[in-house]
């Protein structure tokens, strides 16, 4: 791929928040401001889970290799939303009253999960650099598994918030479920045929007619 | 009296107001000051008029304004029925004669933990009761919205079982600061913020302050209201405001005012004590 599309990629996936900024800074954020806000970067948070988990079906799919090179960079800028979205909720929600915090987390389980999902994605952006790559080797694949968990509460911290009119939720869990899916049957598909293969001459022992 | 009532109707054909809706000029005129009003800052109409929760239209509170652009609320029928003795069907028009406007400037509390401040105009609910005369077993009125998917998108979908439909206890209906509304900022209610008449209940939740109505029923039992039937754990029927009851997924202590950042605590019953008097000796944590 040519060397400047890296570069802007990057930039595009500031896009939303700029997007934001220049809103706030003309007051065109509506009523709401902070709800707009909120709603915003957990959606960002959402489509960059998404995103991230689309590469590596993509890259096999299609045979191209080099996305593999932004699956590092989409799953950062997840983490990075899902900040933004996390200090909205601490600071412009709760105005950093931990007491509330704690209650909150303890009570709602729509932010017990979501919390979940935001604490599973910090060891996943610690370890996202070439140096913890090596020193984890195989672990760190095995580790970074735990992005299924983080996006599955993701989805279901947004699902159990709307109030009635799931459609957005489901969206996301549709395209979620496609791309675990995806996962389950390249793990399991060898796995059955290698057991029939197995199998097979078993079989054909005890029923010789067939 | 009458000069008060006349004013009230003209200029019905501009009422469909475009977005972002500019208020044009005073349809009210002689407005009568309210002793219920509040003192604190209004919300800006703009605010007010954009960003409205009326599935009806939209689920996307900041869409309803746009989509009920052309929502016709003229001709409009509005039908009484039930244990009342004069059951009929009031051209809405009629109804809008029946006092003489009031401007009352209301807290109004949404269940989802923001709030705003809003000069309705209306006069009290009690008046229509009074007038239609409901019999002795009618213990509760029923509120219902026009159901029309022709003009309301929202109800194409199933999102809500239409028409929506709230209710009120009689003595809450007939206490004063029930509000009839048919107006607001001294002008026609914009279609988006329930026009042609609605109701303002404001030491409730938003949603029990049903919009578009075109039928008010007597019943000697409780209404199921739309909220209530539609998840029963976390929306009740009763639904005052109650920063000691939380809903089961997030907590009611605070509410954001549209328009100022820092949240402000929730007060009982949205600051209306006045109306404690209707719950005394009910257990308002049960009675949701």
């Amino acid at each position: 791929m040519v060397r400047w599309f890296k570069p802007v990629v990057f930039l595009a996936c500031l896009g939303p928040l700029a997007r934001l900024a220049w809103k706030a800074y003309n007051q065109a954020l509506g009523a709401n401001p902070i709800e707009v806000i909120t709603h915003s970067t957990g959606d960002w948070t959402l489509i960059f889970l998404l995103v991230t988990l689309a590469v590596t079906p993509l890259r096999k799919l299609t045979g191209q290799l080099w996305l593999i090179r932004y699956r590092r960079m989409f799953g950062l800028f997840a983490f990075f939303y899902v900040v933004l979205h996390f200090l909205t909720y601490i600071w412009l929600d709760k105005f950093f009253d931990l007491h509330e915090m704690l209650a909150d987390i303890a009570k709602r389980k729509f932010i017990t999960v979501g919390f979940t999902g935001f604490l599973l994605l910090i060891p996943l952006a610690v370890t996202s650099t070439s140096g913890w790559i090596r020193r984890l080797g195989k672990r760190w694949q095995r580790l970074h598994q735990l992005i299924y968990f983080s996006a599955t509460a993701g989805v279901i911290h947004y699902w159990w918030l709307v109030k009635k009119d799931i459609h957005k939720p489901l969206e996301y869990a549709v395209v979620l479920g496609i791309l675990l899916g995806y996962r389950l049957i390249t793990w399991a598909v060898p796995k059955l045929r290698a057991s029939r293969t197995r199998s097979v001459p078993a079989r054909r022992l005890e029923l010789p007619q067939e | 009296m009458a000069g008060a009532a006349a004013a009230v109707v003209k200029g019905v054909p501009e009422l469909i107001s475009p977005t972002p809706v500019v208020l044009a000029d005073t349809k009210f005129q002689n407005l009568q000051k309210s002793s219920f009003s509040t003192t604190e800052k209004i919300t800006p109409f703009k605010d007010v008029s954009n960003y409205n929760n009326y599935y009806e239209f939209s689920t996307d509170k900041y869409e309803p304004a746009g989509l009920a652009k052309n929502f016709k609320t003229r001709p409009w029928k509005v039908k009484i029925d039930g244990h009342v003795s004069k059951k009929q069907e009031f051209q809405v028009d009629d109804i809008i004669k029946m006092a003489a406007p009031e401007e009352r400037i209301y807290r109004h509390r949404c269940v989802e933990g923001w709030s705003i401040v809003v000069p309705w105009v209306g006069f009290s609910l009690s008046v229509l009761i009074n007038k239609v005369q409901p019999l002795a077993k009618a213990k509760f009125v029923e509120f219902t919205t026009i159901y029309d998917p022709g003009q309301m998108p929202g109800q194409r979908g199933n999102v809500l079982d239409w028409p929506y439909i709230e209710g009120l206890r009689m003595d809450e209906a007939m206490h004063p600061l029930a509000l009839l509304c048919f107006g607001m900022y001294g002008d026609l209610l914009p279609n988006q913020d329930g026009a042609p008449l609605r109701i303002v209940v404001p030491w409730k939740y938003g949603f029990k302050s049903a919009k578009a109505i075109v039928r008010i029923r007597f019943t000697d039992s409780q209404p199921v209201n739309t909220w209530n039937k539609t998840a029963p754990n976390e929306y009740g029927f009763y639904s005052n405001v109650n920063p000691n009851v939380d809903h089961p997924r997030w907590s009611q202590a605070k509410e954001r005012r549209l328009g100022e950042f820092l949240k402000r605590p929730t007060l009982m019953f949205n600051g209306y004590d006045q109306v404690a008097s209707l719950y005394s000796g009910m257990d308002l944590k049960k009675n949701v």
